[in-house]
């Protein structure tokens, strides 16, 4: 079966599309919290500030979340599943859990999907934790990929957490992927 | 400046250029200019979690979070419609249990949202914002207003064709999907270059609503269906940890 074309998210979606605490997948400064963040950049570099960014993650130890309650977080239970919407810089922001590897030997990642204004359907893509860029042949996605372009799927680590920049063009543009069932 | 003869002139151009899918470097809406990858998407097996998405249920969504017209104090303006049918991914399975959120705008085509500036009247009354969770043959449903068309700046006199925002999840993370259900009829169909940025008409049509009689209420409400198909999903039936 064919399945339905997207369309953009445009530009009004803030009031609907903003969950209280839907960046928040474990509390800010809980233990174990860090803070994924980056900007998310046009083609010439500029912030994007009406973009929207969900992750979905596995927990610290590789297992795959089960629970509901991502629209109305009560604080204890690691869904697996937030959104962030960009600000003024084009910045968005998570406070999470570092996933673990869902197979033994698999780099572990963030599953990433991007939407904005301007976009006329979501993009898919990975953030790998840092670690991935030591040993690139155990994941078939990165192993298939040039080291530059590689490079764009890496989280950068920090004091407090990990860095991510999405650039939808030009310059580091980030990889983004296409799933066999996709379709052509 | 941009006449909407321009825009139809690169519409034409692109005609049945793209496939099922919206063109992601589609000039005629100048926003995507500098916001489309120039890169070939990255064929890429779905790892463990992207078989999976995420779970959302009761405690997520309120029951009345489905019908727009009851958020206020009064009702809204506008006409009253019923929008329902079902979510089903690209084998034909219900997606059940599974979030859908949608939101519009009002009968005069304005959003209640500060970055819209289009100086058609706000009502009190409406919100345009919905939830529902789609129950275990994957029907959705909706009671809310037909929306209005309204002005954007694309270009000169471009004016987009009335349609409600849907965002929705299949069972794994790579069938999720947000897009736009339109009115049947519409006028402005052929000038906007959002709908058309899909140009394969086949597929332009999926996006479509029908009326449908059956589900309009008496002396209330008008009935469209619109049924929402996803891509497939990548997890085998056999999986022994599938716990749909």
């Amino acid at each position: 079966m064919t399945s339905a074309p997207g369309q953009t998210v445009g530009p009004f979606f803030h009031y609907a599309l903003d969950l209280d605490r839907g960046n928040e997948l474990v509390p800010p400064g809980s233990p174990g919290s860090i803070r994924l963040h980056g900007r998310v950049l046009d083609g010439d570099g500029a912030p994007v500030p009406d973009a929207m960014i969900e992750i979905w993650q596995a927990g610290p130890d590789g297992r795959i979340p089960r629970a509901t309650g991502s629209l109305r977080r009560d604080g204890w239970t690691f869904t697996g599943w937030g959104r962030a919407l960009t600000d003024t810089d084009g910045r968005y922001t998570f406070s999470t859990l570092e996933p673990g590897p869902t197979e033994a030997g698999r780099p572990p990642f963030f599953a990433v999907t991007v939407f904005a204004r301007g976009l006329l359907d979501r993009l898919f893509t990975r953030a790998y934790l840092p670690g991935a860029a030591d040993r690139p042949a155990a994941d078939p996605l990165l192993a298939g990929l040039l080291p530059d372009r590689r490079a764009t799927l890496i989280t950068t680590r920090e004091d407090r957490g990990l860095l991510f920049d999405i650039r939808l063009q030009g310059e580091g543009e980030t990889v983004f992927l296409r799933y066999p069932r996709h379709g052509q | 400046m941009t006449t909407q003869a321009d825009i139809n002139q690169e519409i034409e151009a692109l005609r049945g250029t793209g496939g099922p899918q919206p063109r992601l470097d589609y000039p005629p809406y100048r926003s995507s200019l500098l916001r489309h990858p120039t890169k070939a998407l990255q064929q890429a097996d779905p790892e463990v979690i992207e078989l999976w998405a995420p779970c959302f249920g009761h405690s997520d969504v309120g029951a009345l979070e489905a019908d727009l017209t009851i958020q206020h104090a009064g009702e809204p303006l506008g006409e009253r419609i019923v929008v329902t049918g079902r979510v089903i991914d690209g084998d034909g399975a219900p997606v059940a249990h599974q979030l859908v959120e949608i939101w519009q705008a009002n009968a005069a085509g304005r959003y209640l949202h500060q970055r819209d500036q289009h100086p058609a009247p706000l009502d009190p009354n409406f919100t345009g914002v919905g939830r529902c969770l789609t129950d275990a043959d994957g029907t959705y449903r909706f009671q809310t207003i037909k929306p209005g068309a309204y002005p954007w700046r694309n270009h000169v006199n471009a004016w987009r064709p009335a349609h409600i925002h849907f965002s929705l999840f299949g069972t794994d993370f790579t069938q999720r999907l947000v897009t736009q259900m339109y009115f049947p009829g519409d006028q402005l169909f052929d000038l906007d270059p959002i709908f058309q940025s899909i140009t394969d008409p086949k597929a332009r049509e999926m996006l479509i609503a029908t009326y449908d009689h059956d589900v309009s209420t008496p002396e209330h409400s008008l009935g469209y269906r619109w049924d929402i198909v996803l891509t497939g999903t990548h997890r085998t039936p056999l999986d022994p940890e599938d716990d749909r």
